[in-house]
């Protein structure tokens, strides 16, 4: 009935419905995160700085193989190869252009001596022009600085792969 | 360069004419009106940062809190931030005329402070057309956004005047009609006497916002959509025309309109006290429990009203979405007007049936 509605609008009804609603929310426990002193939690998978790691015993693991390379789909990754004096394959060199990349993690997925990771690390800058270019010395040294959660990470994602 | 120099030093100038006029005639009144002024400025600076804070809350964020204690030096970081940027006075502008704007807007809403009554006694000049001051000075503060809109010779601006214009001719007039039922109820323009017509035996129950509960309401909105803001913020409409009559405005001119908007505010929430919920009285006059607030002194109960207003305001910010533009010409138009002049008819009927408690005495 027009009328009724008419009535009803005139009463601000609906309009204090939404004022009550917003009043209660005033009340409400506040969820924002203070960042740098609270951080939210970060799972096992998560995909951040890339990292190159070790076996056990300091050998690097990477064979260059290309893979990650092949699969990059921002073209962030660029390899050359050589044989070492001992005749096993190597990288000479291994970039990772981190301007480019996107995070998407394939290059971890493609590795099949899980070579290069996405750690957990996420809070890093680069002062300088270039500074985010990772070499592989950069990145070897992550992954050393890194290794014990990198390697916690794997081994509890291990059973889903 | 030169004519942006020239219009600012015209534009001081006018001001410093101004103020010795006012100093030559009311030479000993000169630090209670700075007094006054410097606090409605911190007043504007703390309703950004409560503004910031209750918004936050309502989305449930916790809103500014790294500039000193809980974030209680933000607006002083915001101020000291907006005066040190650089005013940019675009090339096809008129000059004159936009830096004129932001001094049009403020000064009205600086001016009419002039008659309201902050406690009893506590007014500048006690006129007795005051209502009718007020209801000049709140119409001449949209010349600053016209003009704004005008002056910056951009698209957005222009829009922004054109719908800000239109929205304050509809709203004014429902707000004139909420006036105009004040004055029969009351019997005076003078703001002053309105507040004491509602002294009573019945403590806040002898306000007008019972007998006047429609025009109280009505005003209310009215005031809301005067000064601007949300849900009837189309002159503004960031998502629609960027910011409407302010986009090519930064630094100290921008933050003059900021001011402005903020003065207005307050504005509104004090006359709505002043005029609805009894101006400095307090609530429990004439009631037995009278005898424990006697002690509170009438400004506190005046600016606790205000502030009850302003977090209305907020309120409402956070609450409604906006409104589309001819929806709020129709609400203006077709709803408000009516109802305000309907109410009218109304009231008159209580005066000629001096209702009590409100219009005991005061028959025709």
């Amino acid at each position: 009935m027009a009328i009724f509605n008419y009535l009803k609008n005139l009463t601000l009804l609906e309009l204090l419905k939404g004022l009550n609603l917003t009043a209660q929310h005033l009340f409400k426990p506040k969820i924002t995160v203070q960042y740098p002193e609270e951080k939210t939690p970060l799972s096992a998978r998560f995909r951040g700085h890339h990292a190159l790691r070790r076996y056990p015993n300091g050998e690097e693991r990477c064979i260059a193989c290309k893979l990650c390379e092949a699969v990059c789909p921002a073209l962030a990754i660029t390899i050359e190869a050589e044989p070492r004096e001992d005749g096993s394959r190597r990288t000479i060199r291994y970039d990772i252009d981190m301007y480019k990349c996107i995070f998407c993690g394939f290059c971890e997925e493609a590795c099949p001596v899980d070579a290069i990771v996405e750690t957990r690390k996420f809070e890093y800058h680069g002062e300088k022009r270039n500074d985010l270019i990772m070499t592989k010395e950069k990145l070897l040294s992550i992954g050393d600085e890194l290794e014990i959660q990198i390697e916690a990470d794997r081994t509890k994602e291990s059973v889903y792969r | 360069m030169l004519i942006s120099i020239a219009s600012v030093s015209l534009a001081l100038l006018l001001i410093v004419v101004a103020l010795g006029i006012t100093a030559f005639y009311m030479i000993e009144q000169i630090p209670v009106f700075i007094i006054t002024v410097l606090i409605l400025l911190l007043m504007v600076a703390y309703l950004t940062y409560a503004e910031r804070k209750i918004i936050g809350y309502i989305q449930i964020r916790i809103g500014p809190n790294r500039v000193g204690p809980r974030g209680w030096l933000q607006p002083i970081a915001d101020a000291v931030k907006l005066a040190f940027k650089e005013i940019i006075l675009p090339n096809t502008s008129n000059r004159f005329l936009f830096v004129f704007a932001p001094i049009l807007a403020m000064a009205p809403a600086l001016a009419v402070w002039a008659v309201v009554p902050f406690a009893k006694g506590w007014v500048f000049s006690d006129i007795n057309a005051g209502l009718l001051y007020i209801l000049a000075m709140t119409s001449i503060g949209v010349y600053g956004v016209i003009i704004a809109g005008w002056a910056s010779n951009s698209k957005y601006a222009f829009l922004g005047a054109l719908r800000s214009a239109a929205q304050i001719v509809a709203y004014e007039i429902a707000m004139g009609f909420a006036l105009v039922g004040v004055l029969m109820a009351a019997g005076s323009l003078n703001l002053s006497a309105i507040v004491e017509a509602q002294a009573g035996s019945y403590g806040l129950l002898n306000w007008y916002w019972i007998p006047l509960l429609p025009l109280f309401v009505i005003y209310f909105i009215a005031g809301v959509a005067e000064t601007n803001r949300a849900p009837f913020d189309v002159a503004e409409g960031e998502s629609e025309i960027v910011a409407g009559f302010h986009v090519e405005y930064s630094g100290m001119l921008f933050a003059v309109f900021f001011l402005a908007e903020y003065l207005n505010m307050i504005l509104i929430a004090a006359l709505t006290a002043v005029m609805f919920m009894g101006g400095w009285l307090s609530p429990f006059a004439g009631t037995p429990f009278d005898a424990f607030f006697v002690w509170v002194p009438g400004v506190v109960w005046f600016f606790l009203k205000v502030a009850v207003f302003l977090f209305f305001f907020l309120w409402f910010r956070a609450t409604f979405p906006r409104y589309r533009y001819d929806q709020i010409m129709r609400l203006g138009w077709k709803v408000f007007i009516p109802i305000t002049i309907a109410w009218l008819l109304v009231i008159g009927v209580f005066i000629l049936l001096d209702l009590p408690p409100w219009f005991a005495e005061k028959g025709v």
